[in-house]
């Protein structure tokens, strides 16, 4: 029985919810693959060693049915000239803060539609919604990251219009995410000055595959050993193409360029 | 953790291999996993037993190829594989950044 609302559903936990909705969707079970877990004690492992049997040749990605829904997405949002960001961070970088800001800066200039990623709850989904732009949240239970599947129904569900920008909050966590591609234009990575310098390095996956590098909060760079300039070389090992924007969703500080930066990016 | 669905994903591709081939049951799985392609091989081979239950690929062992990234020193020229992203060149010392190793791919499978 799905844990939410009780409505029966076991095909799985992700749930799509929009703020002032009661009822929630959930991903069909063709839609979705899922596995039931049943944790018994007597879990046999006899892994048996064949020799013998057929070989069959598969050469296939592990990824490939996200990709190709991927491609499907990225496809759409092409056609519709819609402006697509999958923004990703540890939790705590102040994702949602800088969407925040960013629309409530941007609402007369671009229409906004937003997505959110969480494990659990539709806190974000509100503070989205108390600006008046579109959302829907996911709740992906206890998954660690959207994927394409998601995206695309959940996108099915807010249907954003020509000429928007759809910003995808991805769930909290610098690891998981970074291998699934959803469509995007562009994977926004957002650092914040109280995280430490060295991310870049040690978690160098989720900034090779981003093109964008946010850094946030600098306000509270003089309280904090952060080294801005070491962050920066530091990403740019893993990933020389980077594109830094340094700002405090919190007092405004450096939003200029980020923000001319996405309207240009709807208007080409 | 993304290796359930990494798991899910390659039992999934296996699956519909094998009944693409009129195949019973599936013994072995062969994937390639590059050491900088994001994926833990102990994590995986813990959740393939698991998303193999209750499958035609019940008890089939998963067969990892991992396959190193290179790098090469641009201060003395040598290149060398690794596992890691970031190295210190075995020759001079000076710090390398390895590329490739992002492979994650079902490259065989024996059936029954």
């Amino acid at each position: 029985m799905c844990d939410t609302c009780g409505c029966g559903s076991n095909e799985t936990q992700v749930t799509f919810q929009k703020p002032g909705e009661k009822s929630h969707t959930h991903l069909n079970a063709h839609e979705h693959h899922h596995h039931e877990h049943h944790h018994d004690e007597n879990h046999e492992h006899h892994h048996s060693h064949h020799d013998h049997g057929r070989l069959i040749e598969v050469e296939t990605g592990v990824l490939q049915k996200n990709d190709l829904l991927a491609e499907r997405n990225r496809g759409f949002f092409e056609a519709l000239n819609i402006l697509a960001l999958n923004l990703v961070s540890s939790p705590g970088s102040g994702k949602t803060t800088l969407l925040e800001k960013t629309i409530a800066q941007l609402k007369d200039t671009l229409n906004f539609y937003v997505i959110e990623g969480d494990q659990q709850t539709l806190r974000d989904a509100e503070r989205i919604d108390a600006l008046g732009a579109p959302v829907i949240q996911i709740n992906t239970g206890n998954g660690c990251h959207l994927d394409a599947q998601m995206v695309n129904k959940a996108v099915k569900e807010l249907n954003p219009r020509p000429h928007s920008v759809l910003m995808i909050e991805n769930v909290g966590n610098l690891v998981c995410p970074s291998l699934f591609d959803l469509g995007e234009a562009h994977k926004v990575v957002i650092i914040s000055v109280t995280e430490g310098d060295d991310k870049p390095l040690k978690y160098p996956t989720m900034f090779q595959r981003s093109d964008i590098c946010v850094i946030n909060k600098i306000d509270l760079l003089p309280y904090v050993d952060f080294d801005l300039q070491m962050c920066k070389d530091y990403a740019c090992q893993v990933n020389p193409k980077l594109r830094f924007f340094e700002l405090s969703a919190r007092n405004g500080e450096g939003m200029e360029p980020w923000l001319n930066w996405l309207k240009e990016q709807v208007t080409s | 953790m993304h290796e359930m669905t990494i798991a899910v994903n390659i039992v999934d591709i296996a699956l519909q291999t094998a009944r693409a081939a009129d195949a019973q049951k599936i013994n072995t799985v062969t994937v390639e996993v590059g050491a900088l392609s994001g994926v833990e091989p102990e994590a995986l081979e813990f959740c393939f037993s698991e998303a193999c239950r209750g499958t035609a690929a019940q008890n089939a062992k998963l067969e990892l190829i991992l396959i190193p990234a290179k790098a090469h020193c641009s201060h003395c020229g040598n290149t060398f594989e690794t596992n890691h992203f970031l190295n210190l060149c075995p020759q001079c010392g000076q710090e390398v950044i390895a590329s490739g190793g992002q492979e994650l791919k079902v490259k065989t499978i024996n059936v029954d």
